[in-house]
């Protein structure tokens, strides 16, 4: 054993790598998600679904459907919008962005090949999807517009006529005076990006099952969803339910990564079903469906140059993004999100005071687009480290040397990148001198040019990135949206002595409830395994923001911390009267009160626990023992908690085939304090490999008229365990001055730089052809044809 | 399309018989009609590894068997394994290692975990990494699940358990 640290100290958990408790759960097939969970006396919905991009609706014919077995009811878009109001995705501070309303389920037109259109309802599944094929729906095929040129053409078919234009949002930055500096600039690379749209993919695809008894009223949803308190809102103001009479629960989720946040069509169907039948209505989206129904991400092109002084010093960049969001924005983030921090986030790490961008969401017949893990991230992050790799080419530099001079010193914080956001403290310089180390970059260059002597062709990538977390009141608030910002803890002490966290961020199997077990235990001075931590239902936790934007450890986990730092205050106010001690002078550790001076132990809790609950009357007069409190807390400092990193990729490609073996991924990341490595290190690796997936293999590919062509898991790519490498991460802690924690986020910090490094390594790879690619997925395709085999 | 079959077969060591209509899968017959929902459906087309289980003996995709396919059969599921604490090592070197964030793949990958480690010796990560990639797992990177089981292997090679410790090294 080493010498003893501070993690050695009695109920000190935080920094420790300590496994999941519910995960037993889990490996033993006891998991419980919506999709196991059946009802008395539930119902089956199975949607029919437009075989075109964009059409008009002529005629629906249900009648047959109505007569086959088991069919309890059909409904259309005109039934379900008689109970539920229309929503519209804009948010306020996005000036002038539009959208236009939606429904449950289309009465007019669909705008979207696989667009819900009638929902059957039966006994079961199978036999509401016999009932399905018997609807007849008559359309009137329009032309559908689906490529982001077309779509802003003055003559192209508008999606909404109300709206004058396919254009959701325009957006400029504009620091001032950036055309003067590309004239004068010594050196400028310019390069044109392409991002395809992606999809999450999560293993358990979405599910709800909402039961509405009219008899209280109470509207009851088991919804495989991150943001519980955010569909209770929604359910309650679109339905007219009274907000307490809706209670949302989110049980075992089966993966989410920002795509179980959004308002899905069917999902807000199920609920209006429900009303119409007073009987329980199931849905769970099949594979297939999850494809045409999911929110896709990313679908961005971008053309940027970016201009430097002779040493490769870079100057200003100059950025145009244009991102094909769906037929519409998505409810309630927006789908302007993504391309807000795309055009916000490009040269985040560098110290370049020049920039200018414009930002164009552009309306399209394809399925909503929004916000999936590291929102924008990839997308800037690859368009930045790109473009400073070919100025390292140009200037004869290397890769870490281009970046020691460009990026922002470590001591030079605070400080205001030249879009607006406002950075406490990052680490760059720290953690790119630490991969360089981890990685044995100088060994790995060596190796390179020795293999490529040999015609093994390898290729190194860097990507250094800043990742938005913790998002304050100043983001969706302040933008009239009704998510939360802050997070709510009720902490309880029981008879025994035992503790029960119930606390609003929600558990997605990244660990949660390990995290706050954790921080309650270490702050309270109780044993670990002694708390249960409650969450996931809005009848019994506090409202709050739950689980999204990395937000969990940083805003929720300071909310445990404050909650357990005021309930021990009131055990020791309970133990001092009991003792006749100044409280002052006492403390808890392991499950007991005990002298803060020489840690003596006085009295067990469980025996404060005994004697406020049932023999109150020992207690001296006016001491009422408070054993459980109620904590809200809200980030107050800078808007948002901004983490850093960098990844480097290790790869080999095969330059007669394109084909690419990934030999290892580092990645070192500042998420400030580390609350548990185990959980940590695991969401970088996974993130890591979703990045890897959106960079090498899965891509949603249209044709022209607007269908999805690989719509199955058979067909679309996503990466499994025999292409993906081992991942090896480190971390700097800058811990964030703003909360006592001392957490920032870090969920999506693997994702948003990995496409970046590996774009990087691959046109390394390629440089003694002279060939380039710019274009995600990489494909072996895309790849022989940029080395001009094709 | 709705005829019912009659299905007789073991599942976890008790015989069940049940009348249910002949295009049940099994994955539909174990999760709907026996409630053993540790079985998942991913993907219902016998590609993401979710619904696996034991069919006599052999790794199936239950999602891609007719329940009536498996009558006169054994069935184990991840529920069966477990009561017979066949892969306890291996779902404590899961639980050590963190080799699961969202849990749903896993009752898959512990049968290809199982049945590769039926197999004698101890497999390279390259040989794990091969036998899982008809599992795919959205959230962990899987070099979590390759140490877990890796991990368990080398135990077994060695006559040792899993360690029992609650803390691991980060």
């Amino acid at each position: 054993m080493s010498a003893i640290t501070s993690l050695d100290r009695p109920n000190s958990y935080i920094g420790r790598s300590v496994p999941r408790p519910n995960a037993k759960r889990l490996l033993a097939g006891r998991g419980r998600y919506v999709t196991d969970i059946t009802l008395p006396r539930m119902l089956h919905v199975a949607y029919v679904r437009s075989p075109y991009a964009h059409a008009k609706i002529v005629s629906i014919d249900a009648q047959a459907a109505r007569e086959a077995p088991g069919v309890r009811l059909v409904a259309t878009g005109e039934d379900l919008a008689k109970l539920c109001t229309p929503w519209v995705g804009t948010m306020d501070h996005f000036k002038g962005m539009k959208s236009p309303p939606q429904l449950p389920l289309p009465i007019d037109k669909v705008v979207w090949a696989g667009q819900a259109v009638v929902a059957v309802v039966a006994d079961t599944r199978a036999l509401a999807e016999d009932a399905a094929e018997l609807v007849y729906i008559e359309f009137d095929e329009l032309p559908a517009v689906v490529d982001i040129d077309a779509a802003r053409d003055p003559d192209a078919p508008v999606i909404s006529p109300e709206l004058g234009s396919n254009l959701c949002f325009q957006g400029k930055l504009d620091t001032g005076s950036v055309d003067d500096v590309f004239a004068s600039a010594a050196l400028v690379v310019e390069e044109e990006f392409h991002f395809g749209r992606h999809t999450a993919v999560t293993m358990e695809p979405r599910a709800i099952i909402a039961d509405y008894d009219a008899s209280e009223p109470k509207l009851t949803v088991h919804h495989a969803t991150q943001t519980p308190y955010q569909f209770q809102d929604i359910y309650s103001r679109h339905y007219g339910i009274p907000e307490s009479c809706v209670r949302v629960i989110a049980p075992d989720i089966g993966g989410s990564f920002g795509m179980k946040l959004h308002m899905y069509h069917e999902d807000m169907a199920v609920v209006g079903l429900s009303i119409m039948l007073g009987r329980p209505v199931k849905y769970v989206a099949d594979r297939m469906e999850s494809f045409v129904s999911d929110i896709h991400a990313r679908d961005h092109r971008v053309r940027a140059r970016m201009a430097a002084d002779a040493d490769g010093n870079i100057l200003a960049m100059d950025v145009e993004d244009v991102t094909g969001i769906g037929a519409f924005s998505a409810y309630p983030r927006t789908s302007v999100v993504e391309g807000n921090q795309v055009y916000r986030l490009m040269g985040a790490p560098y110290t370049f005071k020049n920039y200018r961008a414009d930002l164009q969401v552009v309306f399209q017949n394809k399925v909503q687009m929004s916000q999936y893990r590291a929102v924008g991230h990839p997308v800037a992050c690859t368009v930045t480290e790109r473009l400073v790799d070919m100025i390292a080419a140009k200037t004869a530099q290397d890769v870490f040397a281009i970046r020691s001079g460009n990026l922002i010193p470590d001591d030079a914080y605070p400080c205001t990148s030249p879009t607006g956001y406002k950075f406490e403290s990052l680490s760059h310089h720290a953690c790119l001198a630490k991969i360089r180390e981890l990685m044995d970059y100088d060994g790995l260059r060596a190796e390179q040019a020795e293999l490529r002597k040999q015609g093994i062709h390898r290729g190194i990538g860097i990507a250094t990135f800043v990742e938005i977390t913790n998002p304050s009141p100043a983001f969706y608030g302040v933008g009239g949206v009704r998510i939360s910002s802050q997070d709510g803890a009720i902490l309880k002490i029981t008879p025994s002595g035992d503790v029960r966290c119930l606390i609003s961020i929600t558990e997605l199997g990244q660990g949660t409830e390990t995290i706050v077990g954790q921080i309650v235990a270490e702050h309270l001075g109780v044993d670990r395994d002694r708390i249960k931590v409650i969450t996931g239902d809005t009848e019994t936790t506090p409202h709050g923001g739950a689980t999204y934007a990395c937000r969990g450890a940083g805003i929720g986990g300071e909310t445990a911390l404050q909650a357990a730092q005021k309930l021990k205050g009131n055990v020791l106010s309970v133990a001092a009267a009991i003792l006749q001690e100044d409280a002052g002078k006492l403390d808890m550790q392991a499950g007991w009160i005990i002298d803060k001076a020489t840690g003596q132990q006085r009295i067990e809790l469980a025996e404060i626990a005994r004697i406020a609950y049932f023999r109150s009357d020992t207690l001296p007069p006016g001491t009422q023992a408070q054993l459980s409190v109620a904590h809200h807390y809200a980030p107050e400092g800078y808007p948002f908690a901004f983490t850093n990193g960098v990844q480097a990729c290790h790869l080999e490609l095969d330059v007669e085939t394109g084909m690419v073996k990934i030999l290892k991924v580092w990645v070192v990341e500042d998420c400030g304090r580390v609350i548990n490595p185990l959980l940590v290190d695991e969401q970088i690796r996974g993130g890591v490999v979703q990045g890897l997936g959106a960079a090498f293999f899965e891509e949603c590919v249209y044709g022209e008229g607007g269908q999805l062509t690989n719509g199955s898991l058979a067909d679309y790519l996503v990466p499994m365990a025999v292409e993906m490498p081992d991942i090896v991460v480190a971390h700097v802690e800058t811990p964030t001055l703003d909360t006592q924690l001392g957490a920032k986020g870090v969920g999506e910090a693997g994702t948003a730089a990995a496409s970046a490094a590996a774009m990087n390594a691959i046109n390394d790879a390629m440089s003694p052809f002279g060939g380039t690619i710019a274009q995600v997925p990489m494909t072996p395709a895309r790849i022989l044809k940029a080395l001009g085999h094709i | 399309m709705s005829d019912l079959v009659d299905v007789t077969l073991k599942v976890n060591g008790s015989e069940v018989s049940h009348r249910v209509p002949a295009r049940t899968t099994l994955a539909d017959f174990l999760r709907q009609t026996l409630e053993l929902t540790g079985t998942h459906t991913g993907c219902e087309m016998g590609v993401c590894g979710a619904c696996l289980v034991l069919l006599d003996g052999t790794v199936v995709h239950s999602c891609l068997t007719f329940a009536v396919q498996a009558s006169g059969s054994a069935v184990e599921t991840v529920e069966g394994l477990t009561e017979r604490a066949v892969i306890a090592d291996l779902q404590d070197a899961f639980h050590q290692r963190n080799s699961l964030q969202c849990g749903f793949c896993t009752p898959g990958m512990l049968m290809t975990a199982y049945s590769l480690l039926s197999q004698p010796g101890v497999p390279s990560r390259e040989e794990i990494r091969d036998a899982l990639s008809g599992n795919y797992c959205r959230c962990t990177g899987y070099e979590a699940i390759v140490d877990a089981i890796e991990t368990t292997a080398r135990n077994r090679a060695e006559g040792r358990d899993a360690p029992a410790h609650e803390e691991v090294e980060a």
